[in-house]
C-alpha cells in the first residue's frame, strides 16, 4: 500500500480515537494518537493475517499482542477499519456490555483479541509463549507485540527479554513506543530506563530504531526486522514517537495520556485531521 | 466403618510426576514449564520423554505464568511447575489477567502446599493460596488426597478446557485410592456413610480424617466422610445431601481458616441448610519450621483435632 494511502486511514484512526475516548470523557489518547501510524503499517501492510476469519489460535497467521492496553482506542479503531468488527461498534467504546471494554479483553469475545491487556509487563512474555508454540506447531508466521517505554520498569520485562534470547526465540518482533512520557511525567524524570538500546543488546536482542511517524521509514525497519528472523536472536524495534501526535495542543507533554478532549478541545482536534474512510 | 487398604505410601508430588509423564505419553498437544524445581515437581520423566515439549524457565515464575498462558494460543497445553507459593500468591496478578481473565487453558501445578512442606519454614508455607484462586472467576481448583488421585487428576484435567489450580505437596502419606478409580472433576467421593457427622476434607487431611473416623467410630460415634478434592466447581448437592442426614460438618484442610475449604462449605450451609460446622484449618497464622507431622500437631491440623472437632459439632447439634 502507498505511503499516502496508509497516512489517510491513520488519519481517519486518530479522528476515531479522539471520538472514541471524548464521548465517555475516558480513555488514553496520547499514547493512541502515537501508535496510530504504526498499528496502521502494521495491520493493512505487514501482517499476514485474516480479518473475516478470526480464530484464536491465529494458526498460520501472524499476531499481534496489545502489552500497553491502555492504548486499546488505537487496536480498537485499526481492528474495526481493518475489518475485524463492524465500525459502528467503536461507538460503544467503555460503554456497560461493550465488547470494546477499557482495555482489551477477550471475555466479550471481540474479534481480533487474544488476551487481556493492561496490568503492565505480561505482554512480551505471552507473545514469546505464542512464538513457541508457533515453533512447536512448524509455524513459519511471526508474532508482533508492542510495549509502553513506562512499561520497560517492570520488571517481567526483563525475564522475559533474558528467556527468548536465551532460547533462541527468533520469530517476535517486540516494538517500544519510545515517547518519553509516563503518567507522572517524563520517563527520565520518573524512572530512567538509561541506555535502552544497550540494555536490549546486552539482553541478546537485535535492535532497530524507527520514527513511528514516518511510513517509509517504518516499512524499511519492519522488512528488517523480518529479515533478522530465523537467525537465533529476538528482535527489538525502540520507535521513537509522540504523544498526542498529530494534535497540536496534546504534543509535547504527559498530560494527555490519559485524559479526553472536552466537546470544544475534540472539535479543534478533529479540524487538524483528515476524515479520509467516513466517521463511524 | 469399612476399611481403607493402605496400598503403600507416596508423595503427591510423585503421582503429578507420574500422571504428567502419562500425559507425554498421550496427548501431544501438553507441555510443561517449569521454573528451576523440575527434581522436586517429579517432572523428570516428562522431560526425558519430551525434551521438545518442556520448557526451563528458570527463577522466573511470572514470566513462566504469561509464557503459559501464550502458549495456549495455537492449542496447547501447558502445564506449569513450581511450589505452590511461587505458584499462587508470588504471580497472582499473571494469573488473573492472562489465565483467569483470558480464559486460558493452563494447568497451574501447584506442590509443596500447606505446613508439610516441613523445615523450609513459613517463608515457603502457603496456606492461603486455595483462598486466592478459588476467588478467581473461571478458575477451576483441585486439592487430591493422595497419590494416585493426584496422578488422576493431573490426567483429567487435561481433558478440562480451562483454567486449572491444582494443589499437593511434598510429604509421603498413605495411598487408599484405588489406583483404577475415576477423578471426576466437581464430584466429591464420600468414602463412609455415617449419620452422626459430616467430614469435608481435601488434601492430606482426608487421611487424617480416615484415621479420626476410625477412633471415632471405635466411640460409637457414625461418621460420614467426604472428600472433597475440588474445591470449585464445588459438590454442593454432596454437602446438602449428607448434612441434611448427620445435621452437623466438620470440615478440614490444610489451609488458613479464611478463605479455604471451611468456608465455601460455610456458604453453602448459610445459603441452604443450617447446620453447627467446626473447622480444622490453620487459625490465622504463618507456620514454622519442622517436620510435617509435628506441623501438624502443633498448628490443629492432625488427627486428633478432627476428632475433637467432630465431638464438638455433634454436642453444638445436640444442644
Amino acid at each position: 500500500m502507498e505511503n499516502l494511502e496508509l497516512e489517510k486511514i491513520a488519519s481517519q484512526v486518530r479522528r476515531d480515537i479522539l471520538r472514541m475516548v471524548s464521548e465517555v470523557n475516558s480513555g488514553h489518547p496520547g499514547g493512541s494518537l502515537g501508535c496510530a501510524d504504526f498499528l496502521t503499517l502494521l495491520y493493512f501492510e505487514v501482517m499476514n493475517h485474516d480479518p473475516k476469519a478470526f480464530t484464536m489460535d491465529g494458526k498460520n497467521e501472524d499476531l499481534f499482542f496489545l502489552s500497553n492496553g491502555h492504548i486499546s482506542p488505537v487496536w480498537y479503531s485499526v481492528l474495526a477499519r481493518a475489518g475485524y468488527f463492524p465500525v459502528a461498534d467503536l461507538g460503544t467504546f467503555r460503554k456497560l456490555s461493550s465488547k470494546l471494554q477499557g482495555h482489551p479483553s477477550t471475555d466479550k469475545k471481540l474479534p481480533g483479541i487474544r488476551m487481556a491487556s493492561g496490568s503492565l509487563g505480561q505482554g512480551l512474555s505471552v507473545a514469546i509463549g505464542a512464538a513457541l508454540t508457533k515453533k512447536i506447531n512448524g509455524d513459519n508466521s511471526l508474532v508482533y507485540c508492542l510495549h509502553g517505554d513506562g512499561e520497560l520498569q517492570e520488571g517481567q520485562i526483563w525475564e522475559a527479554a533474558m528467556y527468548a534470547s536465551a532460547n533462541k526465540v527468533d520469530n517476535v518482533i517486540a516494538t517500544i513506543d519510545y515517547n518519553g512520557r509516563q503518567i507522572d511525567g517524563d520517563v527520565e524524570t520518573v524512572l530512567s530506563l538509561g541506555n535502552l538500546g544497550q540494555k536490549w543488546q546486552a539482553f541478546g536482542w537485535e535492535v532497530l530504531e524507527m520514527n513511528g511517524h514516518h511510513m517509509q521509514e517504518m516499512k524499511n525497519t519492519v522488512a528488517k526486522a523480518q529479515l533478522l528472523c530465523g537467525n537465533g536472536k529476538p528482535v527489538v524495534i525502540i520507535m521513537k514517537t509522540e504523544m498526542g501526535q498529530g494534535v497540536d495542543f496534546m504534543m509535547g507533554s504527559h498530560k494527555w495520556h490519559g485524559v479526553a478532549p472536552n466537546p470544544e478541545q475534540l472539535a479543534n482536534a478533529l479540524g487538524q485531521l483528515e476524515e479520509t474512510l467516513g466517521d463511524y | 466403618m469399612k476399611e481403607f487398604e493402605i496400598l503403600g505410601n507416596k508423595d503427591t508430588r510423585s503421582g503429578f510426576g507420574e500422571g504428567l509423564a502419562e500425559l507425554g505419553r498421550t496427548n501431544e498437544n501438553v507441555v510443561a514449564l517449569c521454573a528451576d524445581l523440575t527434581g522436586s515437581l517429579k517432572m523428570d520423566a516428562f522431560l526425558k520423554e519430551n525434551p521438545e515439549r518442556f520448557f526451563q524457565v528458570g527463577i522466573a515464575e511470572a514470566n513462566m505464568m504469561s509464557l503459559a498462558a501464550g502458549m495456549t494460543i495455537g492449542g496447547k497445553i501447558p502445564y506449569t511447575g513450581t511450589f505452590a507459593n511461587f505458584s499462587t500468591g508470588r504471580v497472582y496478578d499473571q494469573i488473573r489477567q492472562s489465565i483467569a481473565y483470558s480464559q486460558k487453558n493452563v494447568k497451574i501445578c501447584a506442590s509443596h502446599a500447606g505446613l508439610t512442606l516441613g523445615e523450609d519454614g513459613a517463608t515457603h508455607q502457603i496456606l492461603e493460596d486455595i483462598g486466592m484462586m478459588k476467588m478467581l472467576p473461571n478458575m477451576t481448583v483441585i486439592v487430591p488426597a493422595d497419590f494416585n488421585q493426584t496422578k488422576q487428576a493431573t490426567i483429567a484435567i487435561a481433558e478440562h478446557n480451562g483454567p486449572v489450580y491444582l494443589r499437593f505437596g511434598r510429604p509421603v502419606m498413605p495411598i487408599f485410592v484405588k489406583p483404577d478409580a475415576k477423578f471426576e472433576i466437581g464430584k466429591a467421593d464420600v468414602l463412609t456413610e455415617g449419620t452422626d457427622v459430616t467430614i469435608i476434607a481435601c488434601g492430606h487431611l482426608v487421611w487424617k480424617s480416615i484415621e479420626a473416623a476410625k477412633e471415632l467410630e471405635a466411640e460409637g460415634i457414625s461418621v460420614e466422610l467426604i472428600n472433597m478434592h475440588t474445591i470449585k466447581p464445588l459438590d454442593i448437592q454432596a454437602i446438602l445431601k449428607s448434612v441434611q442426614k448427620t445435621k452437623c460438618v466438620v470440615t478440614a484442610e490444610e489451609h488458613m481458616m479464611n478463605g479455604g475449604l471451611g468456608d465455601s462449605v460455610a456458604q453453602v450451609l448459610a445459603q441452604n441448610y443450617l447446620a453447627p460446622q467446626e473447622y480444622v484449618a490453620v487459625n490465622d497464622s504463618f507456620g514454622e519450621s519442622g517436620t510435617p507431622m509435628e506441623l501438624m500437631t502443633k498448628y490443629g491440623i492432625d488427627t486428633a483435632d478432627v476428632v475433637k472437632a467432630a465431638k464438638k459439632a455433634i454436642a453444638r447439634k445436640n444442644a
